[in-house]
């Protein structure tokens, strides 16, 4: 049965251990062998802990073994972007300056997982402190996309969607700003959820900008990412911004699958000119499926959405440059320069320009600008109106419509090196999710087909209001149930395989 | 007309503490002048009498109750420092020499 165990669902894992069919120990095993035979093509991971996973898998085995009550992820796999504080991995963001950095303790979200009995695989990859679109601005190089070895997986969560595509793992978590976990899942063809911001702890997550940076699921399937959103989130006390509700039932709308007399509101702005012609052609099936399953297709008109991306790139970096002084080479650590003779202020300054890469020096820098006195107000103060109006679009659009959506992104995955000096370039993939993160309502991406230009992964954005994430995880099921029925099977069945002959061929070709 | 000047940017980045090469700093200007021109457009928006928004979703104060709970111990606080003497986090001076 080994073989075949990555490539079960969470909920089809869970069951199998639940029940006794496979052991906890088994399924780690299989994950970490699929590790080892693919990830120095993939690198999805900067660090596997095949003992913190099989010690975690054991403990799952004994609890099962004594009769006791198992978590609702118990034995499932899961792979752990390298943002979130773990005390038994190293935590480095994907930087330099926290090469090698083991933790003091364990993040919220993280401590749940474990508490549900997930077994943690290892850290993956990302954009440096979670800025980019892409895993190139990794101090430890970029990750792959497993559609195609020689273009991005998106990011910055780029290493979890990729790890989950590849079936290295069935689950990963991720972090999303402007579209940081929306925007991979939907290049590498998986499932990806922002959750109501304030719904899922930030404690222990090291902070990007802390008034959008939103913890969430990536899954294979709709009803995994439910499960996994479930798990994660709830009230923390430990982060100022939690929401103290109940969790939205995610898992049952999961379940419910069925749009029947939903209000589904097209976003006229989101579309047209810049977008990639098979993600039009492929977002467009998907609303006429939506329409055809019963829901009331609606478009509306958000007009300050045109003006989210410049207010993003103006509230992200501001927020970046306050967070990241933390990282000043006194407490932990890279400490460059200090050789008796310079002062703290000299070795600072040397250690951040050593330890940070070209991009968050580009947006510390852009957001010292906008917090200077003589440009605030004309930047940053302007930028915070535009989240308002952006706000009020939002509230607008959701008295004529249940759920909004739009494609996730404007283009499918790019060709590693074809943006990475082009920051303006790079910053429009977040084109369509920044909105969500101005507003804090919750969005996902759920796969909608290949692009017929380039047969790449396209992804499906369902935005939800505040709180109500269970709304679009009913439509996402809706939407995955007919396309799979329709194709015959999964869309990441059409994905090459990665130990295939061709695979290896497309690989060196590319080299 | 370009929307900040190499001065500008060397003087940001005494400011943000990162040291930068002259081939940074060069790059860096040539780009901030070109993202600072496209952020620049929410200046286009009737913004008049629109409050701004720091937070999506409104901020309350938060209190927990007086109670010790546990922290940090001193090892672990320091355990990932650069450099430890006597228990404490050692530093570069502080002051200048003069």
């Amino acid at each position: 049965m080994t073989a075949d165990l990555t490539s079960l669902t969470a909920a089809e894992l869970a069951a199998a251990v639940a029940a006794g069919e496979v052991s906890a120990t088994e399924v780690a095993r299989a994950h970490l062998d699929k590790i080892a035979a693919v990830d120095d093509r993939v690198r999805a991971f900067l660090h596997v802990s095949a003992d913190v996973a099989l010690a975690a898998a054991r403990a799952v085995d004994a609890r099962r073994a004594a009769g006791e009550p198992l978590g609702p992820l118990a034995g499932v796999p899961v792979a752990v972007k390298d943002v979130y504080t773990t005390a038994d991995m190293p935590t480095t963001c994907g930087s330099r300056i926290l090469d090698g950095w083991l933790p003091p303790y364990e993040s919220t979200v993280t401590r749940r997982l474990r508490g549900a009995g997930a077994i943690p695989l290892g850290k993956t990859n990302m954009d440096e402190f979670a800025m980019g679109s892409s895993t190139e601005n990794s101090a430890f190089g970029p990750s792959r996309n497993p559609w195609d070895l020689a273009r991005v997986p998106g990011g910055s969560s780029g290493g979890s969607s990729a790890a989950v595509a590849a079936f290295e793992a069935p689950l990963a978590i991720g972090t999303d700003t402007g579209g940081s976990i929306r925007q991979p899942a939907a290049v590498c063809g998986i499932v990806g959820a922002k959750p109501t911001y304030g719904g899922s702890s930030r404690y222990g997550v090291v902070a990007f900008a802390s008034s959008l940076d939103t913890p969430g699921p990536l899954a294979r399937t709709v009803l995994d990412a439910a499960l996994l959103h479930e798990a994660m989130s709830g009230h923390d006390p430990c982060d100022s911004t939690s929401i103290d509700a109940p969790v939205p039932p995610v898992v049952a709308a999961a379940r419910q699958a069925d749009v029947a007399g939903l209000r589904v509101g097209v976003v006229t702005e989101l579309g047209g000119e810049g977008y990639q012609p098979g993600v039009l052609s492929r977002f467009g099936e998907a609303v006429e499926l939506l329409e055809s399953l019963g829901a009331k297709v609606v478009e509306v008109s958000c007009p300050h959405f045109a003006y989210a991306l410049p207010a993003y790139y103006l509230i992200a970096p501001s927020e970046c440059s306050s967070n990241l002084a933390r990282f000043d080479g006194m407490r932990y650590g890279l400490r460059a320069g200090d050789d008796g003779t310079r002062s703290a202020e000299e070795v600072m300054s040397l250690t951040r320009g050593e330890g940070f890469g070209a991009e968050v020096k580009r947006r510390i820098m852009l957001g010292t600008y906008a917090l200077s006195s003589g440009y605030y107000d004309a930047y940053y103060g302007k930028a915070q109106q535009v989240r308002t109006l952006v706000i009020h679009d939002f509230e607008a659009a959701f008295e004529q419509a249940d759920v909004l959506v739009s494609p996730a992104t404007p283009t499918t995955a790019f060709r590693i090196g074809e943006r990475a000096d082009d920051p303006m370039a790079m910053y429009l993939a977040d084109l369509c999710t920044i909105p969500s993160n101005l507003a804090g309502n919750a969005a996902l991406s759920v796969p909608c087909g290949l692009a017929p230009d380039d047969g790449l992964p396209v992804g499906l954005q369902v935005m939800a209001p505040v709180l109500g994430d269970d709304r679009m995880y009913r439509v996402a099921a809706a939407v995955e149930a007919a396309l799979v029925t329709r194709w015959g099977h999964p869309l990441l069945a059409q994905a090459p395989g990665l130990t295939s002959a061709a695979a290896e061929a497309r690989s060196a070709s590319d080299d | 007309m370009s929307s900040i000047t190499r001065e500008e940017v060397a003087h940001l980045a005494h400011l943000a503490r990162l040291s930068l090469a002259d081939s940074e700093l060069d790059h860096l200007s040539a780009q901030l002048d070109v993202i600072i021109a496209a952020v620049a457009r929410v200046q286009e928006v009737a913004a008049e009498g629109i409050p701004p928004t720091s937070h999506a979703v409104p901020l309350t104060n938060v209190f927990r109750p007086d109670e010790t709970t546990p922290c940090l111990s001193a090892e672990a606080a320091l355990a990932g420092a650069p450099a430890v003497e006597d228990q404490r986090f050692r530093v570069p001076r502080i002051l200048a020499e003069d």
